[in-house]
């Protein structure tokens, strides 16, 4: 919980990791290449005080984790979003028995979803029923451009994944988080093309899917998708830390969200341990879209509730506190919804 | 000819080599590591980019750019073009060295070529300046109703850079620049209807958001992985010829 100016905010850290790239996992260049392409972000995008030395960024374990979290973070629930990189590391890149046990010891401040990969055909979909079973998965995490023997990545709608989503369906997984990474497959398209997802949504309504660093680096692709699906949600993962250093763009992507997708369907994290959420938190507290912007409606109060732990807790079902609860916003299912002033623009 | 004057030329070149995605030249991108060229006219030129694992594909096309345009030079020998640190580097610094062109490097995982990824970037890079011109009107006379924008034609923008770029991705993609032509079109050169109006706006406007804050992000990356390139990035190069 986080306070401010006689405002709780309920917090809910909607993508968070326990990683491990020690070099002893690293199975090839590829793992390097992969946490150091992280940590370049981390230091490119955090304030001075919040970088971590490369020893500190391999490797955290629970520990720290709960602590960055929950003592230090505000965070009152936090969601695993593991990615597998089977190819890159040799006990893969997000840790699963430990992030797991942690959320089992842990259930009212942690939740585990784990991923699945379509390309494992059946003997995949007998693993997803195991892992929905022993994780009690409420959600999963999609990485489509995992590497897998001789393929680069994979679409959403793929007639495989349609096999898994319908699985999800049956064992009770409603919350599907995707991340669009530099996908290879096919090469001659655009490699963070989001297409896939308005196909998948659009068959699969009873599912919600939560487009994590809401489509960038095809923010306006991903906008024009979700405001036609009603179940499309933008994960704010990697577009928080522009907040600091870049708190125009930051002050664009949230005009564009709340105009296209609107409130209740935008989720805050901070992505750990890329970042930790202390610092995000209460700069997003205090953030107002910059008055050279004035395109934009101001972001309210309660729209900035909604956003920090509200939007995700109403879809995890997380309990909050009655008196902080905030009820939908009367917006229209489908098409732009935001407050607009574009004739001040 | 000495070497500066050479690296210049080979400079000068490259920066006909657009980042498709960013809508920037290679060499104000600070993509150009070094330029070494000796009298005899070889040429071995080595880029980077943000980091490993940027689209490989934008990679293939920007490499394979340079390799063409340098090989074009009339007084130029012998062409290499190398890609550093990128996850498939050797992959497609064995293709180009080889000529074996898209489908020779990638193999299986190539189905025809990039034209069609470069149109569609080509086609996002008109949106975005065709969107810069009209809200520049927007600004400059906020009593102008939005659906009008509708109506504006080119000859109605003023001269300027904005205007100029406008221009040019227009050509880019087949459109005319006649001066009695409709800016706010399609990419088949369709007007849109008054009622239409403002939601294309809108959503050039988030093209237009999108694609600056890449670009800055990817300069932003470029620098945090190799700092050195803080400099670089106004004087493009450093390496053997490099400018003092």
């Amino acid at each position: 919980m986080y306070r401010k100016d006689g405002t709780s905010y309920f917090i809910v850290d909607a993508h968070v990791a326990l990683w491990d790239a020690r070099p002893e996992n690293q199975r090839n260049i590829h793992g390097k290449q992969f946490i150091d392409c992280f940590y370049d972000y981390h230091r490119n995008l955090s304030p001075e005080a919040e970088v971590w030395s490369y020893e500190d960024y391999l490797y955290q374990g629970g520990q720290r984790l709960m602590k960055d979290l929950f003592e230090d973070g505000y965070v009152d629930h936090a969601i695993f979003q593991p990615a597998q990189l089977g190819e890159f590391y040799y006990k893969g890149f997000g840790q699963t028995d430990e992030a797991s046990e942690l959320a089992r010891a842990h259930p009212d401040k942690l939740t585990y979803n784990h991923n699945f990969d379509p390309r494992n055909g059946e003997a995949g979909l007998d693993q997803l029923r195991d892992d929905a079973r022993r994780f009690g998965l409420k959600g999963v995490k999609l990485y489509t451009a995992e590497w897998h023997g001789d393929s680069r990545g994979w679409r959403l709608d793929d007639p495989w994944a349609y096999r898994y989503f319908e699985a999800c369906r049956e064992l009770g997984i409603r919350n599907i988080h995707v991340h669009k990474g530099p996908t290879i497959r096919p090469l001659d398209r655009d490699a963070f093309d989001v297409a896939d997802i308005d196909h998948v949504a659009s068959d699969f309504t009873d599912l919600n899917f939560i487009v994590e660093h809401c489509g960038l680096p095809r923010l306006e692709d991903f906008c024009w998708i979700a405001t036609q699906e009603p179940n499309v949600h933008a994960g704010l993962a990697v577009a928080m830390p522009f907040i600091h250093t870049r708190p125009k763009y930051f002050g664009q992507i949230m005009g564009e969200l709340l105009y296209w997708i609107g409130e209740d369907r935008i989720q805050f994290s901070s992505d750990y341990a890329i970042w930790t959420p202390r610092w995000l938190v209460e700069a997003f507290v205090d953030f107002q879209i910059p008055a050279e912007l004035d395109e934009y409606a101001p972001i309210t109060t309660d729209q900035k509730r909604k956003i920090l732990g509200l939007n995700a807790a109403k879809m995890y079902d997380i309990p909050v506190p009655a008196e902080l609860q905030i009820p939908s916003a009367d917006e229209p299912a489908v098409g732009p919804r935001g407050a607009d002033n574009l004739v001040e623009a | 000819m000495d070497r500066e004057i050479l690296r210049d030329a080979i400079l000068h070149a490259l920066g006909a080599v657009i980042d498709p995605e960013l809508d920037e030249p290679i060499t104000d991108l600070g993509f150009v590591h070094t330029v070494d060229v000796d009298p005899s006219g070889d040429v071995e030129v080595h880029l980077r980019l943000p980091t490993s694992f940027c689209a490989p594909n934008f990679a293939y096309l920007m490499a394979s750019d340079a390799k063409d345009v340098l090989t074009a030079l009339d007084w130029v020998n012998r062409v290499v073009v190398e890609l550093d640190d990128h996850h498939d580097s050797e992959l497609i610094n064995k293709g180009l060295a080889a000529d074996a062109g898209y489908r020779g490097t990638f193999g299986h995982e190539a189905e025809e070529n990039l034209d069609e990824l470069r149109v569609t970037f080509q086609r996002k890079a008109h949106t975005a300046a065709m969107e810069r011109c009209l809200t520049a009107l927007l600004k400059a006379d906020p009593q102008r109703p939005v659906e009008a924008l509708g109506e504006v034609r080119l000859r109605d923008l003023p001269p300027g850079t904005a205007t100029s770029s406008l221009l040019r991705r227009r050509r880019d993609i087949g459109l005319s620049t006649a001066p009695y032509d409709l800016v706010m079109v399609d990419h088949l050169g369709n007007g849109y209807a008054p009622d239409d109006v403002p939601l294309m706006l809108r959503r050039a406007r988030s093209t237009r958001i999108s694609i600056d804050g890449n670009a800055h992000f990817c300069r932003g990356l470029l620098r945090t992985r190799y700092p050195e390139s803080d400099q670089e990035q106004q004087r493009t190069l450093v390496g053997r010829n490099a400018r003092s």
